[in-house]
């Protein structure tokens, strides 16, 4: 699997005595999205912090571009080219929508140990930022407070700064949770597009986007990954059904 | 960003004007240059908590320092200001980027109590300096020089060179936190790990951040020692860094301006207060926690509510 962009190798995590990754071992290709879904619970959140440095596992590797991440931090692996939205959104809500992606267009453009020049005045790091917020829709409400976007706009704002970090791989935790119906529809819409142009690891508790947009799917139940396959193989999947669509299909 | 900021210009013009205006007499000189130094302290010590998150419970301790480098100075020999104050700025920011390299590897109580036990023990440092008055403090011999002259002996231009001081370092401020380096420490501030994610570790950012603003602290130290002559243990003490804790919260958190408002309302009321009345302490501690709960955005807040 020398061309898996990420790959996982047996990866584990206890609390306490639940096992919340039990034995994770899972290949993102370059190109694919490829959906995580699982029952609430499953571990697919901290599957997630484990592979962006936000949790460290007990055990296993993350091997992100044929390079061992699994002893670094959060940011380092941000830098490596790993960017990631947040299942709870996480935004810096002070800033406008435009300063929260200039700030992740910073990241990529030479140092931040500067003390003089106005960041705000960056012409750069600002057209960077547009560039983001238009591919995400948001161009008109650049200059609103992100405390102030609507849950849907934060989620799409989230998206725009990973965008603007100009990752390898997109690690999206349920972009489309609490999103209305309309907002769904757009952010859908939005991953559709996103789907030419970057590697995406999508957790989703929507089938229906998640059979629309996945070129592969991994079953994570109990912190094991029950299958992985193709969206007809996983649909076919009894032991999924089983475990998992059975409630959720109808 | 820029709502009420006619208010601290207000006050800048003010304190301009007033030596011109008839406010010249020693005692109203010597107070208004204690407020002028004490806000300058407290915009650096704003640009701490407001901008970078980092509430220092020890922010004293830096002034002190540069204090303590003038007194010691002082003492053998040294007195042109092209000595005094590399070496004064050069100790508080050393001192602030040491013990902030430790506190700032903790955060909330923690950072707090990490910095207030290292403020303490800078203050019984300079309580054991016997050679410099331990206890009883140190008196100068004479005041920093400029380029050989006597200038800070002139009342009046002592007078501006505060007001100088004051609106640059609010201007050193404001333009850290509008830089790239700035704008990494507010995001941090409001939300460590989306800073995180994106790719920065906010550690070197805020240890910057702490020895810039013990640096502009020890500024302050350099101006309080000159202003009295006098320098002593208690002006490292945790209550002057509760006090301009006190005036930082008291102006605003979010302006660094507020800095100023809270620094000269503070001296003011302090000083009105002890003229009324011997007691006045019992009605100035009061009056302090009123105003903090009545004016939730600070005296900034007044003028330009946040978000706003
Ligand atoms: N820091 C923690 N300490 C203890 N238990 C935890 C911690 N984080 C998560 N868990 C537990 O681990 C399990 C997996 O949680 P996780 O958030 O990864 O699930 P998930 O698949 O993302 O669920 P959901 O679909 O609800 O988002 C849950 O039982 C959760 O309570
Ligand atoms: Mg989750």
């Amino acid at each position: 699997m020398a061309e898996s962009l990420l790959a996982l190798r047996d990866l584990r995590k206890h609390y306490g005595g639940l096992a919340v990754t039990d034995g994770v071992t899972l290949d993102v290709l370059p190109g694919e999205i490829h959906a995580i879904i699982g029952p609430n619970g499953a571990g697919k959140t901290t599957l997630i912090h484990e592979i962006t440095g936000v949790v460290a596992p007990d055990s296993g590797q993350v091997v992100f571009a044929g390079r061992d991440v699994t002893r670094l931090s959060l940011p380092r692996r941000a830098r490596a080219g790993l960017a990631r939205s947040f299942q709870i959104t996480s935004v810096v809500a002070g800033f406008s929508a435009l300063e929260n992606v200039a700030l992740a267009a910073q990241a990529r453009a030479g140092s931040s140990f500067r003390f003089f020049r106005p960041a705000a005045s960056e012409r750069a790091l600002n057209e960077a930022a547009m560039a983001a917020l238009s591919e995400v829709g948001l161009a008109d409400r650049a200059a609103v407070p992100a405390g102030a976007l609507s849950h849907g706009e934060k989620r799409a704002l989230e998206i725009a700064i990973a965008l603007a970090t100009q990752p390898r791989l997109l690690l999206l935790d349920e972009p489309l949770a609490g999103a209305g119906p309309e907002e769904t529809e757009r952010l859908i819409a939005l991953l559709t597009r996103l789907k030419a142009a970057y590697t995406i690891l999508l957790v989703e508790h929507d089938m229906q986007a998640v059979f629309a947009l996945a070129n592969r799917i991994s079953v994570l139940v109990y912190g094991r990954v029950i299958a992985t396959g193709t969206v007809a193989e996983i649909r076919a999947n009894a032991e999924v059904r089983a475990a998992y669509l059975g409630e959720d299909d109808a | 960003m820029m709502r009420g900021v006619w208010l601290p210009l207000l006050a800048l013009a003010a304190l301009a004007i007033a030596p011109l205006a008839g406010f010249s007499a020693s005692y109203e000189m010597t107070l208004m240059a204690r407020a002028m130094i004490l806000a300058m302290a407290a915009v650096s010590l704003s640009f701490l908590v407001g901008g970078a998150g980092l509430v220092s419970l020890g922010h004293a301790a830096s002034v002190g320092v540069g204090a303590y480098a003038v007194a010691i100075l002082d003492a053998n020999g040294f007195t042109d200001a092209a000595q005094v104050l590399p070496v004064a700025i050069g100790a508080a920011a050393i001192f602030a980027l040491l013990t902030g390299a430790i506190a700032i590897r903790t955060s909330g109580v923690h950072f707090i109590m990490i910095t207030l036990a290292f403020g303490q023990m800078a203050f019984f440092t300079a309580s054991s300096l016997s050679a410099y008055g331990g206890d009883d403090g140190y008196t100068l011999y004479s005041r920093t020089e400029v380029a050989g002259a006597r200038l800070l002996e002139n009342r009046l231009a002592f007078h501006y060179i505060c007001l100088g001081l004051l609106a640059a370092s609010w201007a050193v401020a404001s333009m850290l936190l509008a830089s790239r380096f700035g704008r990494v420490l507010r995001a941090a501030r409001e939300n460590a790990q989306r800073a995180e994610a994106v790719g920065f570790t906010p550690y070197p950012y805020r240890l910057v951040g702490y020895g810039i603003a013990g640096a502009m602290a020890g500024v302050a130290g350099v101006l309080l020692v000159n202003a009295t002559e006098f320098v002593s243990p208690a002006m490292l003490s945790w209550q002057r860094s509760g006090e301009l804790l006190f005036m930082v919260i008291l102006g605003g958190v979010g302006r660094l301006w507020g800095a100023i408002l809270g620094a000269l309302v503070f001296v003011g009321l302090e000083t009105w207060l002890a003229e009324l009345t011997p007691h006045w302490k019992m009605i100035f501690g009061p009056l302090l926690v009123v105003s903090v709960i009545a004016l939730r955005g600070g005296l900034a807040g007044l003028v330009a509510p946040r978000h706003g």
